[in-house]
């Protein structure tokens, strides 16, 4: 890091101030200007008041984790001031607000110390407090375009986009930017050591958020039964597929919603819907976090006793109980593999970014539909909200959707005798009718014992032939959910495992490993169950690291449980703060245990 | 769920209705139930009015969540597709089935335990909702399948089969439907077929939420002496708001000459349900008299029965969302997915 396109930041105010438009018009305007970069928004579980970060990290070698340390902190928030004095790399900078007498917190030995007084500046050319408070962040964002050496024409361009319906919110706009970029020029050496410079690395690429691709990808395989309660973080991917289905699914003459989005009164309620939806045919999905999968447990076990499609999407965040709603984690793994009670276990994809997110969306319901089953799409707060650099979602028009073994009128026609859980081609799964099809095709949906008929029992043999065929199914599916994404590097003995949005960093760790003479093969798991090319990586290394972010290195005890692997012979490198994981967290976790245990 | 198959034997004279279906094609499984339960009179009452209604029985969704009342799905209409879904559960997952597939029917079934504890949330926002379906709540004041315990519709001073009398309020689902703004409002006896029929019927052609509190006697657990659930007491203490009759608009109409006071309700489908008040001044289509005279009732120790609100004009779950008539399970993929050109147009959005 430290240099041309390639150094990091990070801007520290309150929440409720309005940073967030000015922080994404920075990170936007270095993906236009065709630099690869990452946005991390680290904010509070309130609306106002409580410290709230962004952190940018510009990679011109399209490295995307969350930084490991920091060039530059805009320290704007009193509170924190001592903590994001301290995160400023040696020989970094800090801009402060100088319209106040420099705090004692702010003063470091071995770093510049930059002030520029943004409240002065908005005190004198905005009126009213809103407008002084909310162009303070446009003010700090044209002082830090003229010390990165953002192009300002970009910028200008972007405030156009945004605001030209509002000319006079475009005038204080373009003022607030304009008089932070001159002061900024007119006080400092502009730009600074590290700053940004004209590249072609994005033009395939775009930024969203992981919640937006997965309400994108419901609305491209043809979910029309949506059903869900708020839950940080994952409402706003409710939020977007209604959006998407307004812009996509609305008869423009009739005012028709080709669509069914219930905001139920909970949880429980949520996974009734989809469940019943689904029982009658629709693609229905829910959207929800770790507390919401809590409360499903129930109707999850009937929906996988009963060979129900359904699909859950799972933005994990911290844990147990409330935890930390607005911090990001992996520590859903084990509760979704096994959901409910009972022998239960469950098909889990794990998307590694929000590209990724929008393919995993549209295979849950194929998928979910094809094994009649729940699926669980399972991503976390990092991919759900913040925006990632990806390449632009393509789509396939010959795609149609998987709707897996429904037997029609003409179908039931040509057999004797319907039986809904009978298992005719020994993959596990049994042809399904749907409600009003009529003719012989009518059958009882029941959580209690029921036989491969459908039919109430209470016998011992007639109940295990249907979990048996239930296990047949999900050892069917372990063949052909997705592969794992291997890294492969010639005569690597060590290996990475690692799954979901841990990806970026180990795929950056394994090259600064390498860059150490430590050459590692990477394999990061997108689907539970495990297919046998899991098990085939273990064997192929001599150390295996398994790397994910929760405390109790869950997915290690999947891999113990399902596959046999000791587990001892797994090290786990756990992260479980709440925050991204970075490369350095990896890097230093695989060489003190490799010093440890020689080779 | 226990169900044991009923011989398919018919008599040759069985009448058959406009489809060719006698009374026999709208039964279902052999009751397991104990003999006498109120439930399998509720069952002889739905299949009555299914063939009267002339409904085809695979049109049906059956649906029920889980206790005695939750097994009288299995005992009617056996071409139906049925859905004994989680205890209390029931109306979400009738909901999500609705909002699939408008163009079936959905009955559900439910009992007081299910609805009135476990359910109690699920029940208000069906309501609230007003998802078209008739939901039959079997009310005994009491849990049969766990053997006696008193449900959250038990009346105060009511006793346990062992003697033990409840002390707490209890809640009563017509007083319940009425204040969270219920569409259809009934309330009836099991064991009085002729007043629940034409009920059922009208709650079946009504569009919308359509509840009907039936009191349904356990005859294990909650008929005893001291009961304020059992026959006895019920048939005692009944007092009929209005005798009520339906009339699908597909018939031709015959509206016998009377004297009496009738009030006739338009269905939004066509269908009609004339009310032959008892009382002069009832009004069925308030909300506020009817609520008094279920109260005024409670009063006196009596229990109100019969149609006792409807409200023809409320907005279903499908005006809400706003859904096209065709099911949302029959619109082809085609017009469901955006497509390549729309993604590739999208993506400069996120630029």
């Amino acid at each position: 890091m430290n240099g041309v396109n390639d150094f990091s930041f990070k801007i520290g105010t309150v929440n409720g101030t309005g940073s967030a438009s000015a922080n994404g018009l920075l990170m936007q305007a270095i993906f236009r200007m065709g630099i690869p970069v990452t946005g991390k928004n680290i904010f509070p579980s309130n609306i106002q008041g409580l410290p709230t970060w962004y952190e940018i990290r510009v990679s011109k070698d399209g490295y995307t984790a969350r930084p490991s340390e920091v060039d530059l902190v805009v320290a704007l928030n009193p509170s924190t001031y001592a903590k994001d004095v301290a995160t400023v790399r040696p020989g970094g900078f800090l801009l402060y607000d100088s319209s106040w007498p420099l705090d004692p917190d702010l003063v470091r030995e071995g770093i510049t110390i930059m002030g520029i007084p943004f409240g002065r500046i908005c005190v004198e050319n905005f009126q009213g407090d809103r407008d002084r408070t909310l162009l303070r962040n446009i003010v700090y964002a044209g002082s830090l375009a003229a010390l990165l050496n953002i192009d300002m024409d970009v910028v200008s361009g972007m405030l156009s986009e945004k605001y030209g319906k509002k000319p006079k919110l475009l005038e204080s706009n373009h003022k607030a930017i304009q008089l932070g970029y001159e002061y900024a020029k007119a006080n400092f050496q502009c730009p600074l050591p590290f700053h940004l410079e004209k590249m072609d690395a994005t033009s395939d690429s775009i930024l969203i958020d992981g919640n937006t691709a997965c309400a994108l990808g419901a609305v491209f395989a043809g979910a029309t039964v949506g059903a869900w309660y708020p839950i940080t973080p994952a409402t706003a991917l409710m939020e977007q597929f209604k959006a998407f289905c307004e812009k996509y699914r609305v008869d423009k003459a009739t005012g028709e919603h080709k669509f069914a989005i219930l905001q139920a009164e909970d949880e429980l309620a949520a996974a009734g819907i989809i469940i019943g939806a689904g029982w009658a045919g629709a693609r229905a999905f829910t959207n929800t976090s770790g507390p919401g999968i809590s409360l499903m447990q129930e109707f999850i076990g009937l929906a996988y006793y009963t060979d129900i499609p359904a699909v859950f999407f799972d933005i994990q965040r911290c844990g147990p109980a409330t935890g930390m709603p607005t911090r990001t984690q992996q520590a859903d793994l084990l509760s979704l593999a096994y959901a409910s009670h009972g022998d239960t276990k469950h098909l889990v994809l794990f998307p590694a970014n929000p590209g990724e997110a929008f393919e995993l969306a549209v295979q849950s319901f194929d998928l979910s539909e094809r094994f009649q089953t729940p699926v669980f799409v399972a991503t976390d707060l990092d991919i759900g909200m913040n925006d990632w650099m990806v390449k632009r979602l393509s789509w396939d028009d010959s795609y149609r959707p998987d709707r897996g073994k429904v037997l029609h009128k003409e179908d039931l026609d040509k057999i004797q005798k319907f039986s809904r859980y009978l298992d005719v081609d020994g993959d596990g799964i049994a042809a399904r009718t749907l409600p009003g099809v009529g003719g012989k095709g009518a059958y009882f949906v029941r959580g209690s014992g029921h036989d491969k008929h459908a039919a109430y029992t209470e016998d011992s043999d007639a109940y295990q032939e249907l979990v048996d065929r239930l296990k047949r199914k999900f050892e069917h599916a372990a063949t052909v959910m997705p592969k794992p994404v291997f890294t492969l590097q010639p005569g690597a003995e060590v290996g990475l495992v690692t799954i979901g949005g841990c990806d970026a960093a180990v795929r950056e760790a394994a090259d600064r490993l390498r860059d150490q003479g430590v050459t590692v093969d990477v394999m990061r798991i997108r689907a539970f169950p495990f297919g046998s090319e899991v098990r085939e990586f273990f064997d192929a290394h001599d150390r295996n690291f398994v790397i994910e972010q929760n405390r109790d290195a869950q997915l290690r005890a999947l891999l113990a449980v399902e596959l046999g692997i000791p587990r001892d012979s797994m090290t786990s490198i756990l992260d479980y703060g709440g925050m991204p994981l970075t490369a350095k967290v990896v890097v230093d976790g695989v060489l003190r245990h490799l010093a440890q245990v020689p080779a | 769920m226990t169900s044991i198959a009923k011989p398919p034997v018919r008599h040759p004279s069985s009448r058959t209705n406009g489809l060719g279906l006698t009374l026999r094609d709208y039964e279902g499984a052999m009751s397991t139930l104990c003999a006498g339960c109120g439930h399998d009179s509720v069952t002889a009452a739905v299949v009555q009015a299914g063939w009267e209604l002339e409904l085809e029985p695979h049109r049906i969704g059956k649906m029920s969540g889980i206790g005695c009342s939750s097994k009288t799905t299995a005992y009617f209409m056996k071409q139906s597709h049925g859905f004994n879904s989680v205890h209390g559960r029931m109306p979400s997952v009738t909901s999500g089935a609705a909002a699939a597939n408008r163009s079936l029917t959905y009955i559900g079934v439910s009992g007081d335990g299910d609805s009135l504890s476990i359910g109690l949330g699920q029940l208000s926002h069906a309501i609230r909702r007003n998802v078209n379906m008739l939901y039959l709540l079997e009310n005994n004041g009491v849990y049969g399948l766990t053997k006696g315990q008193f449900s959250a519709s038990a009346d105060v001073g009511s006793k346990s089969k062992k003697g033990e009398a409840n002390e707490q309020t209890p809640i009563d689902p017509v007083l319940l439907a009425l204040t969270l703004g219920a569409t259809f409002v009934a309330r009836s006896f099991s064991g009085d077929k002729k007043q629940l029929v034409p009920i059922i019927k009208a709650g079946i052609a009504h569009k919308g939420f359509a509840i009907i509190d039936i009191i349904s006697p356990c005859v294990s657990f909650n008929d005893h002496e001291g009961s304020t659930k059992s026959y006895a007491f019920t048939r005692e203490h009944e007092v009929e708001a209005v005798h009520t009759d339906f009339v699908p608009l597909q018939r031709e109409i015959t509206v016998p000459e009377t004297d009496e006071e009738v009030r006739t309700v338009t269905l939004h489908d066509g269908g009609m349900v004339r009310l032959r008040a008892t009382a002069s001044d009832y009004n069925p289509t308030n909300r506020e008299s009817a609520y008094a005279h279920v109260r005024a009732c409670q009063t006196r120790g009596e229990i109100a029965t019969g149609l006792l609100f409807v409200d023809e004009n409320g907005r279903d779950m499908h005006d809400y969302l706003r859904t096209p008539a065709t099911p949302l399970v029959d619109l082809p993929f085609e017009s469901l997915c955006p497509g390549k050109a729309a993604l590739d147009s999208l993506m400069e959005r996120y630029r």
